[in-house]
């Protein structure tokens, strides 16, 4: 941390404490606490640009698979369906969908091991075909009618497979998990291949992870949205600190509205949570980039052919930090949804939550990890003051002109005025100072 | 008669369906792989270039038709068209000096050239939002259906009917004029031999005296044309909706490489690929099941491999399949 990072800090608690006194201490704390998922975010991101120089625009995927992990893991369990019955259903219907989606998994992989290991030429083709082809009518053939089992349960409170009902703080792990066995999938086939091939498959997969998520009502309810996740350990709830006598003592001791109280304590706890592993990360990071693994990711960055001359194995360090970076952020997704107790499939769009984590980073400063914290809060703030006060600001630049479709239109707007903006900020950075505010030393 | 039917069915829910969003792509596609080919980079702005040239066409359109102008029974977008071509052609040579031609001086690599696009992305997205908002506008007017389905049951005597839309037509007959212009340019004209030569060897073609800023302002034009063209069949076709286009870029990326990057011919044939692929896998086969096998052999589910929802992956699973066999694409070879 050198002077100019301590001054740009300084600048953006400037911002959040200006938010808080002008607008309310309500929205700068709800405003600040998805600041530090954006960071989160953007260190994932970092991980794999900044360290790695690859390009991936399947964040947005990432982020939704650890959402979908917080349904999972802390969903309330669904006995009836999952022990459902019905036409074409000769297991429990949830058994009966894991064992088709094992199915199809154990296709694929043995299309992988018989294209590995027959000769080349046509036999080969044709018998990897055959299972391929052979197996999706297996896997249709068992998991079809699970799912409709499944789905069929209560679809206006139900409808889907149900969860362990585990602490959602568990989910936080298992969200890294799940985007990172996805990377793992995505990079072993377009890794090695031209840079440009990594950011178009990885867009592909996130739009089908997003439309699996939105279109699959087994696994989280689709489009009708999952809600009532518990919160994770230790977060309480406004209402039972409200119940508590010892708190409403202290509120009183101190001459504190006990709503007020509530609400600010729950999101401290959760800035608070954030922040450790904000830093934990930040930690094992710094750690890892001023290791001798680091040097050699640098190396391999600066010049991919002279890292693998030294006889460095460019491709498998390339998938491993590209699973690492996806974790990451999986992980933070997984996060987002535990805080919000919700998950909304529509709100997962690429523009968001792919190439706004982007511009945090490469506004931030693409190799740095304080550069990443540094634009994640700084974009995450511009993004969602929009939100809150960009009616307030158009509304009051308007106020001269006379009610009617042009003003109307001007307030309409104004939220989309912030993707101009920051499209600008992204290329005036990219030109002027493609190192970002924070550059690698 | 029964065949006829599933002939028909086939026809109608199939293959005309298919033919005019191959069109569409396979439009879109050449303007990736000439500005991969000439410019190296895959653009990720180009949905949203193809969003601002169907915008500056519909304002066009409006224009018109408040106007009165019309030339009916075609629709007044065709009309409108030159002059988004136009606009969008000045934007995009704008873009070009303002943005891209910092980093072709500098010999940036083509990765920065990608996320540079992202910004430029952003920039037209919140512009289109800006200017036309970001609800569904429908500008389609001109004359509904070629041939209705009524009237071809009517005709024929068969219990389906074949419907042929007028946009359908106007897609696949200025679809069919612009790649036959493109490839005339392409191969016959001074400046277009001179586009390939630079595509296929750059120091090449420089040391034989072709200007490399002219080559690339060429292209920049020829791209914003296949845009608006491209977007506003499609808008015809479907409706607008700025992040319906955003969308495109993954069918559209997906028919340019399985073509070959870089390949016209190849991206024509890859968006017919895609296009032909993404409805037969989401069409439920039902129907035409019926009509060719005997009564009792119907089936009973919809027949369908995958659900509409499902269409990105298809082209994303082409796309991969690309990948993974054919690094260079079906037309290119060892480049």
């Amino acid at each position: 941390m050198n002077n100019r990072a301590v001054i740009l800090f300084a600048g953006v608690a400037l911002l959040y404490v200006l938010t808080g006194v002008l607008l309310s201490w309500n929205v700068s704390l709800n405003i600040l606490i998805l600041g530090l998922l954006s960071a989160i975010m953007a260190l994932g991101v970092n991980m794999q640009w900044g360290y790695a120089g690859l390009f991936s625009t399947g964040i947005v995927g990432s982020i939704a698979l650890g959402g979908l992990a917080v349904v999972f893991v802390s969903g309330a369990p669904v006995p009836q369906a999952f022990a459902a019955g019905g036409p074409g259903v000769f297991l429990s219907a949830g058994w009966q969908l894991i064992f088709g989606l094992t199915v199809a998994v154990a296709m694929i992989a043995a299309a992988v091991v018989i294209w590995t290991y027959m000769p080349r030429g046509r036999p080969r083709a044709i018998t990897v075909a055959a299972v391929l082809i052979a197996g999706f009518f297996l896997y249709r053939a068992i998991f079809d009618p699970a799912v409709t089992a499944i789905e069929a349960f209560d679809p206006a409170t139900h409808g889907n497979i149900g969860g362990f009902g585990l602490n959602s703080i568990w989910a936080w792990p298992v969200g890294g998990l799940f985007a990172a066995i996805a990377a793992w999938a995505i990079g072993k086939i377009s890794l090695g291949l031209r840079e440009d091939y990594l950011a178009i498959a990885t867009l592909g997969i996130a739009e089908i992870v997003i439309t699996a998520i939105k279109s699959e009502d087994w696994m989280a309810r689709g489009v009708k949205n999952f809600i009532n996740l518990p919160r994770p350990w230790p977060v309480p709830y406004e209402v039972e600190m409200q119940a508590d006598p010892g708190f409403l003592a202290f509120c009183v001791n101190w001459g504190l509205s006990p709503i007020t109280a509530s609400t600010l304590a729950v999101k401290g706890i959760y800035i608070g949570m954030f922040s450790l592993v904000l830093a934990a990360l930040i930690w094992l990071l710094q750690r890892a980039l001023n290791s001798p693994w680091g040097r050699m990711m640098r190396a391999i960055r600066d010049n991919e052919v002279s890292a693998a001359a030294m006889g460095k194995d460019v491709k498998r360090q390339h998938l491993i930090i590209f699973i690492l970076g996806s974790a990451v952020v999986g992980m933070a997704g997984a996060m987002y949804v535990s805080m919000l107790g919700q998950l909304v499939p529509g709100e997962y769009t690429t523009l968001r939550f792919t190439f706004l984590i982007w511009i945090m980073v490469i506004v931030g400063g693409s190799g740095n990890n304080w550069g990443s914290v540094l634009g994640g809060l700084l974009v995450g703030w511009l993004w969602l003051i929009v939100d809150n006060a960009g009616p307030l600001i158009m509304g009051a630049v308007t106020s001269g002109l006379q009610d009617g479709p042009l003003k109307d239109h001007l307030i309409d707007i104004a939220p989309q005025f912030r993707l101009l903006a920051l499209g600008v900020a992204l290329l005036l950075v990219l030109r002027f100072s493609p190192r970002g505010l924070l550059p690698e030393k | 008669m029964n065949f006829l039917n599933a002939l028909v069915a086939l026809l109608n829910f199939v293959v005309i369906p298919a033919a005019s969003y191959g069109a569409q792509l396979a439009v879109g596609a050449l303007g990736v792989t000439l500005i991969f080919g000439i410019l190296r980079f895959s653009n990720f702005a180009w949905g949203d270039t193809m969003a601002f040239g169907t915008m500056v066409v519909i304002l066009f359109t409006w224009l018109f038709q408040s106007m009165g102008i019309s030339i009916a029974p075609l629709p007044t977008a065709l009309l409108a068209l030159p002059f988004g071509i136009l606009i969008t052609a000045a934007f995009l040579l704008g873009t070009d000096r303002v943005v891209y031609q910092f980093y072709r001086r500098q010999k940036a690599k083509p990765i920065i050239l990608v996320v540079v696009s992202a910004g430029v992305m952003f920039i037209m997205n919140g512009l289109v939002r800006m200017i036309i908002g970001t609800e569904e506008q429908n500008f389609a007017d001109g004359g509904r259906f070629l041939i209705s389905a009524g009237d071809f049951k009517a005709w024929t005597g068969l219990a389906e009917g074949l419907a042929i839309k007028g946009t359908t037509a106007v897609t696949l007959v200025t679809a069919l004029l612009t790649m036959a212009a493109l490839f005339w340019f392409l191969q016959k004209t001074r400046t277009g031999k001179s586009m390939r030569a630079f595509s296929d060897n750059e120091d090449l073609a420089l040391l034989s005296g072709i200007n490399p800023d002219r080559v690339v302002q060429v292209t920049w034009v020829i791209a914003a044309a296949l845009a608006v063209i491209a977007g506003t069949l499609y808008g015809l076709d479907k409706s607008f909706r700025p992040f319906v286009y955003f969308s495109l870029l993954l069918p559209i990326f997906a028919s340019a490489v399985v073509g070959g990057l870089g390949s016209p011919m190849g991206a024509v044939a890859g968006g017919f690929v895609v296009a032909f692929s993404e409805i037969v896998v989401t069409y439920a086969w039902k129907k035409v099941l019926t009509y060719l096998v005997p009564e009792s052999w119907a089936p009973d589910s919809l027949m369908q491999l995958l659900s509409t929802d499902y269409k990105f992956a298809v082209s994303f699973s082409i796309l991969i399949i690309v990948l993974l066999f054919m690094p260079n694409g079906l037309f290119n070879k060892g480049k």
